[in-house]
Parts: C-alpha cells; sequence; structure tokens
C-alpha cells in the first residue's frame, strides 16, 4: 500500500476519532436525555465507518460484517430510546 | 510510489479523497453537535455525518474492495440503504419525543399545539 492512502487513512481515523470525541462531550454535557440520545445516535455511526476505515487498512472483509451488525443493532436501539422518552415504555 | 500491485495510482487518489471527504464532514457534524445551543438545532448536525460522511467513506470501501479484487464488491451497498433509511426515522422519532416533552413541561420557544393532527372533536 502507497502512503498517500496510507496517510490518507490515518488522517481519516483521526478525523473520526476527534468527531467520537465531540459527541462524547456532547454526550456527558448534555442537558437533557434526548441530546443524550442524539449523540448516542450519531455515536454508533462514527465508530461503524471507523470500522470500515479499519477494513480498508488491512484489506479485511470481516470488519464490514461488524460494522453491518452495528448499523443495524444501532438502528432498533435508538428507536427503542426515542419510544422510551414519548411514552415512558418501549413495547405497549 | 506506483501503488500497490492491483491498486493503480487512479484508484488510491480517489479512495483517499472520499475517505477524507467523508471523514471531514462527520467531524463537522460532530462539531456542530457539539457547538449549536437548542436541542432542535443540534437535532440536524450529525445528519452531515450520516449522509455524505457515511456515503464518502461507503464509497472509498466499495471502490478500494472492487479496484483490489477486480470484481464488483457492492455489498456495502447494504448499509449506504441502511443508515440513509434508518436515519431519517430514527431523527423523526427523536425530534417528536423532545417536543412531545417539551410541551407537556410547557417549556418556553417550543411551538404550540394547534389541534390540526389528530385531536378528537376537531373533525
Amino acid at each position: 500500500m502507497s502512503p498517500i492512502l496510507v496517510w490518507a487513512i490515518l488522517v481519516s481515523q483521526l478525523l473520526l476519532v476527534a468527531a467520537m470525541a465531540c459527541l462524547t462531550v456532547r454526550l456527558i454535557r448534555g442537558p437533557r436525555a434526548q441530546d443524550r440520545v442524539l449523540c448516542f445516535d450519531a455515536l454508533y455511526v462514527t465508530a461503524m465507518l471507523l470500522l470500515l476505515t479499519f477494513g480498508i487498512r488491512t484489506g479485511s472483509m470481516l470488519y464490514f460484517e461488524a460494522s453491518l451488525a452495528m448499523a443495524l443493532v444501532g438502528f432498533v436501539s435508538s428507536v427503542a430510546l426515542a419510544k422510551f422518552l414519548m411514552r415512558g415504555e418501549v413495547i405497549e | 510510489m506506483t501503488g500497490t500491485p492491483g491498486l493503480p495510482l487512479w484508484a488510491e487518489l480517489l479512495v483517499a479523497f472520499f475517505l477524507l471527504l467523508g471523514s471531514a464532514l462527520t467531524l463537522l457534524g460532530a462539531i456542530g453537535t457539539l457547538q449549536f445551543r437548542t436541542f432542535y438545532e443540534r437535532v440536524h448536525a450529525p445528519t452531515l455525518g450520516t449522509t455524505w460522511g457515511a456515503g464518502g467513506i461507503l464509497i472509498a470501501s466499495m471502490l478500494y474492495f472492487s479496484v483490489l479484487q477486480s470484481r464488483p464488491v457492492l455489498h456495502e451497498l447494504l448499509i449506504t440503504a441502511f443508515v440513509t433509511v434508518t436515519t431519517p426515522v430514527t431523527l423523526m422519532l427523536l425530534a417528536r419525543a423532545a417536543l412531545y416533552r417539551d410541551r407537556s413541561e410547557e417549556n418556553e420557544g417550543v411551538p404550540a399545539f394547534d389541534g390540526l393532527v389528530g385531536e378528537p372533536g376537531k373533525d
């Protein structure tokens, strides 16, 4: 792998980690529960993207499976949390 | 600096461009989430990361594996479709929940319920 791609992957991973740091600060600071759920939603998408960049770096397809599982499970959990904020319970 | 065997220079440049584009947009969305004042402004910011942020990195991944294996590797489209379909649903539900909570606590700066949607007795 040439230095262009190695550096691009490294910089992109650093940017994604910085994004996760910003979101974590808002997750801790967020005044209300809906801010925290929003940050959780953005956090799992960012973590999924980070896994994809690891997949490009190692040239392995296994990371794709993990990020697909994260996309599926994260959606369900965010919807359950939003439903909980709305109604006070998840399954009525 | 001619690239790995099987990965020509144009492909590497394109993959690098899309990777940097996607991660930079994700970072912009995260900074927006950190900086905006109210929840209703904040709910817009992470969509940068889930549309073109995810799109850029998924395009880079598709391009990299397609050129590397010299056959179309398109299963990243699954994640693309999933993220772009599910994020609006999640954020819509979340914004409605936040609106409901704000209205029931009678906070300021929330549009009043004008009774147009599904209120009994107002047909």
